[in-house]
């Protein structure tokens, strides 16, 4: 904890505060339709950070974020029914990040024996299993979900800054956890689990640490979603939902934080133009993936950081 | 238990489906590891093949076999084309942008086909008479009938592909190592289109075959059944064949039985949280050898 506050920190928080303000004037001026944008983009980053840090950090391929975000989506929505406050939004964020690290971990203890694309598959069964749940449970409202989730005293415009802040204090809590003794371990997880092993790390407890953080960025991404579209439904958390996240994380970069920012601004922003072709939109989205995949395999950022431009040591690739 | 043997009969005609496509998706990963999104949505491509076969060119068994060769050989060179583009490329790449570019190929495939056709459902007429058969108390339609004899048909004969022809070597062989096979003389990249080739083509048939027990086709048909399929050649042991069959069928029955006993509304979720006691048990699938890790 006593590192917590140290002046890099403190100076990437003051750096990440302008940056904040600096989207909240923008944000201020822009048409509605790119308010949207920015809205979608900013909860995109947030679900895509935690993803991030699953399979760009530990290595470890989960396609089960979607339930994740339904869980922070219903927990907000169950407790908006009352009062949609900041209060209870707060509240409904706490319940959603509880249940969400619970449920992570009855995922984590039995299909972190699994690797890859088995462990790929039994995630993807339990965010199915979850959306199934919330489907058939009274309190969630069934398959046609809660509305009415926009908030009662603040504007999109505050809802904004909102996400804002959550993704900068989302990108330094990752940041240091990379750092720190923990996302040593946890990298040396993602090279080489035998290795690691070998050496002594505890691989199951750092593989699952990893996961419940990003798990609960998902929840608190999902937190966001009801107060965006005013309602909540069970289709809309599906399998789907997953690719669209693990979509930016690869097209920014595994493992780096700053492609994951660019990766959904850029996915955000591209949306939003084929609007205006919207019979072929799907198509040309479909176009652009797979040609800059074939392009830029490594994602648009590879595994590098904006921030290497500044720091004259560059982090050796791979 | 004419209910019991009624639902199994149900179960096995949607289950062999399912192994149909569940195939095409073990073959592929075998091969090059790629877990084929896209092969869903050429299931879909084969549906509308041989919906335009059927209202087109020619009714009756005729006309359905002829929907069937057509919508395999359409869907055959459908996949090698999307091999050539969207995959070979990426080859070296990471599987993981291996899988997105599979996605990016799945939404083409969807909404060009919302493009052209519209997103509506449409009625595929029935080929021929879709008489009942009675016996027992128990039910079943000549669409079912030719469903289960149609897939045990392919499965043949894919087996004999596979284990008899100097391609099916060919196969076997770049799937236990490409490198190895590239040394031997074998022409790797030739050998993944076949596989491919194969893998789209036993899709498309899964389509027209879907197409005329359930009388309707939509573009998007694709995205659940391709998802189940991956499950059922997970729950089989991916990259293994029979493993593919078996999990096929086995998901088909597990979940008529699941929508038939427990709740209509739970069935999927009966699917994947038996899929999940499987991995857990058994991590390789069903059939999958445990293979010792290696330092």
């Amino acid at each position: 904890m006593k590192h917590l506050f140290t002046k890099k920190n403190l100076m990437w928080l003051l750096f990440g505060a302008l940056i904040c303000i600096a989207m909240y004037f923008v944000f201020g001026v822009v048409t509605q339709k790119w308010q949207k944008t920015l809205i979608t983009a900013a909860y995109y980053i947030i679900g895509a950070l935690g993803l991030n840090l699953i399979i760009g950090v530990s290595g470890q391929f989960s396609l089960g974020h979607a339930g994740f975000i339904a869980i922070g989506a219903y927990s907000v929505g169950v407790v908006f029914q009352g009062d949609a406050t900041l209060a209870n939004f707060a509240l409904g964020i706490a319940i959603g990040v509880v249940i969400t690290c619970a449920v992570a971990l009855i995922i984590a203890v039995p299909t972190f024996r699994l690797r890859g694309d088995y462990l790929a598959i039994a995630t993807l069964g339990f965010s199915e299993i979850i959306r199934i749940a919330i489907q058939n449970m009274k309190i969630t409202g069934g398959a046609s979900g809660l509305s009415y989730l926009s908030f009662e005293n603040i504007n999109d415009h505050g809802m904004f800054l909102m996400m804002l802040i959550t993704i900068v204090l989302s990108i330094l809590l990752i940041v240091n956890f990379v750092k720190s003794s923990h996302g040593r371990a946890t990298i040396s997880v993602r090279e080489d689990e035998i290795a690691s092993e070998a050496m002594g790390v505890n691989t199951t407890k750092y593989k699952t640490i990893a996961f419940l953080i990003g798990a609960s960025l998902a929840a608190i991404a999902g937190a966001y979603v009801g107060p965006m579209n005013f309602f909540i439904k069970p289709g809309d958390f599906g399998f789907q939902k997953s690719i669209d996240v693990l979509v930016i994380v690869v097209l920014g970069g595994m493992g780096s934080l700053s492609g994951t920012v660019i990766a959904g601004i850029f996915i955000a922003v591209i949306n939003t133009l084929l609007q205006n072709y919207s019979d072929i939109r799907m198509i040309l989205y479909a176009i652009i993936l797979v040609t800059t995949m074939i392009f830029r395999p490594k994602g648009l950022f590879g595994n590098k950081e904006i921030t290497d431009i500044f720091s004259k040591k560059r982090k050796e690739a791979e | 238990m004419s209910q019991f043997i009624q639902q199994l009969i149900n179960g096995l005609s949607i289950g062999s489906v399912f192994a149909l496509i569940a195939l095409g998706y073990t073959m592929v990963y075998g091969i090059i590891k790629l877990i084929n999104f896209a092969h869903g949505d050429i299931y879909m491509v084969g549906a509308f093949v041989g919906y335009f076969c059927i209202t087109r060119l020619a009714s009756g068994f005729f006309g359905l076999i002829l929907a069937l060769v057509i919508a395999m050989a359409a869907c055959a060179i459908l996949g090698v084309i999307i091999e050539k583009v969207a995959y070979k490329p990426l080859r070296n790449a990471s599987r993981i942008t291996a899988l997105i570019t599979a996605m990016g190929v799945s939404y083409f495939l969807q909404y060009t086909m919302v493009y052209f056709v519209g997103p509506s459902k449409r009625v595929m007429p029935a080929p021929f008479e879709n008489t009942v058969f009675k016996i027992g108390g128990i039910t079943f339609n000549l669409s079912t009938v030719i469903i289960i004899a149609v897939t045990i048909f392919l499965m043949l004969l894919l087996q004999y592909v596979v284990k008899r022809t100097k391609m099916g070597k060919a196969m076997r062989a770049v799937s236990a190592d490409p490198d190895a096979a590239r040394l031997m003389g074998i022409n790797v990249n030739q050998t993944i289109s076949f596989t491919f080739a194969i893998g789209s083509a036993l899709a498309g048939a899964a389509g027209v075959l879907i197409g005329i027990h359930y009388n309707s086709i939509e573009p998007l048909m694709g995205t659940i059944p391709g998802l189940k399929a991956f499950i059922a050649a997970v729950f089989g042991g991916i990259g293994i064949i029979p493993g593919a069959m078996f999990g096929g069928i086995s998901i088909g029955v597990i979940q008529t039985f699941a929508a038939g006993y427990i709740s209509s509304l739970w069935q999927d979720a009966v699917v994947y949280a038996l899929l999940i006691f499987i991995l857990v048990v058994k991590p390789s699938g069903l059939l999958g050898k445990n293979v010792k890790e290696k330092v």
